[in-house]
């Protein structure tokens, strides 16, 4: 499934780059991640499991049961901290 | 009137609040914050700020919490601006304004709106210190606020 992913703020630096396209295997948010930590290296860190790291689908929060989407949009970032 | 501003200039309260109280002889009541840089965080100095968000999802989200305000509160008109990029201490960084008919719905949409963009945004500080650059950790008593409205939260 073609999936456009994006980082923001911490997390888009320890990854080194904004947003990337990719092909998923799996079928949800969570296993995206699960995808993204395999690779090792910065993403693994960044995403690594106990971590707090937020989602969103399509530019709505969400968690990692979510079904991806052909063409969806994915973001991983950390807590929110506006206002 | 857009409802929801993302930008990277300043903003003039008293021209917000006339604009969003526009000729409404139904507005008898006007509630605004404003949130502005501090000089400390976490027992640091802080010299300067910037902030990052996710355009299109960060609008949509405090539409989305508008909508929400307007559905739970007898309000007339709500305004929400929010700045990013590169902020000096003191600087204002978000205003929120609230209109209704009786000073408690304002009051209390304006705290309802500010509680849920703490926590539900996509926007991110990262504070200038003395030590150097460190990104701003979301608090737990933020998502305690949004809690006092039946919302659960799970950010910080």
């Amino acid at each position: 499934m073609k999936v456009k992913v994006r980082y923001f703020a911490s997390i888009r630096e320890a990854v080194g780059q904004g947003s990337e396209e990719l092909q998923a295997r799996g079928e949800t948010l969570g296993a995206l991640r699960d995808e993204l930590i395999a690779r090792g290296g910065a993403h693994a860190s960044a995403l690594a499991r106990g971590k707090a790291v937020r989602m969103a689908l399509d530019q709505v929060m969400s968690d990692e049961t979510a079904a991806l989407r052909e063409g969806c949009e994915v973001a991983f970032f950390p807590p929110v901290t506006g206002g | 009137m857009a409802r929801v501003t993302i930008q990277t200039q300043d903003f003039d309260v008293a021209a917000e609040i006339a604009a969003l109280r526009g000729g409404d002889p139904g507005v008898g009541a006007v509630c605004s914050f404003v949130g502005t840089v501090r000089d400390r965080n976490d027992g640091s100095p802080v010299t300067a700020m910037e902030l990052e968000h996710y355009p299109g999802m960060t609008e949509k989200a405090i539409e989305e919490m508008i909508d929400e305000a307007c559905r739970r509160f007898d309000i007339r008109g709500a305004r929400v601006i929010h700045r990013v990029g590169a902020l000096q201490v003191q600087d204002q960084i978000v205003l929120v304004v609230v209109t209704s008919p009786h000073r408690g719905e304002s009051f209390r949409a304006c705290e309802f709106l500010m509680d849920y963009l703490k926590t539900q945004a996509p926007f991110w500080k990262k504070e200038s210190t003395p030590e150097g650059e460190r990104w701003v950790d979301a608090r737990v008593a933020d998502d305690a606020a949004l809690a006092r409205w039946g919302i659960s939260s799970r950010n910080g």
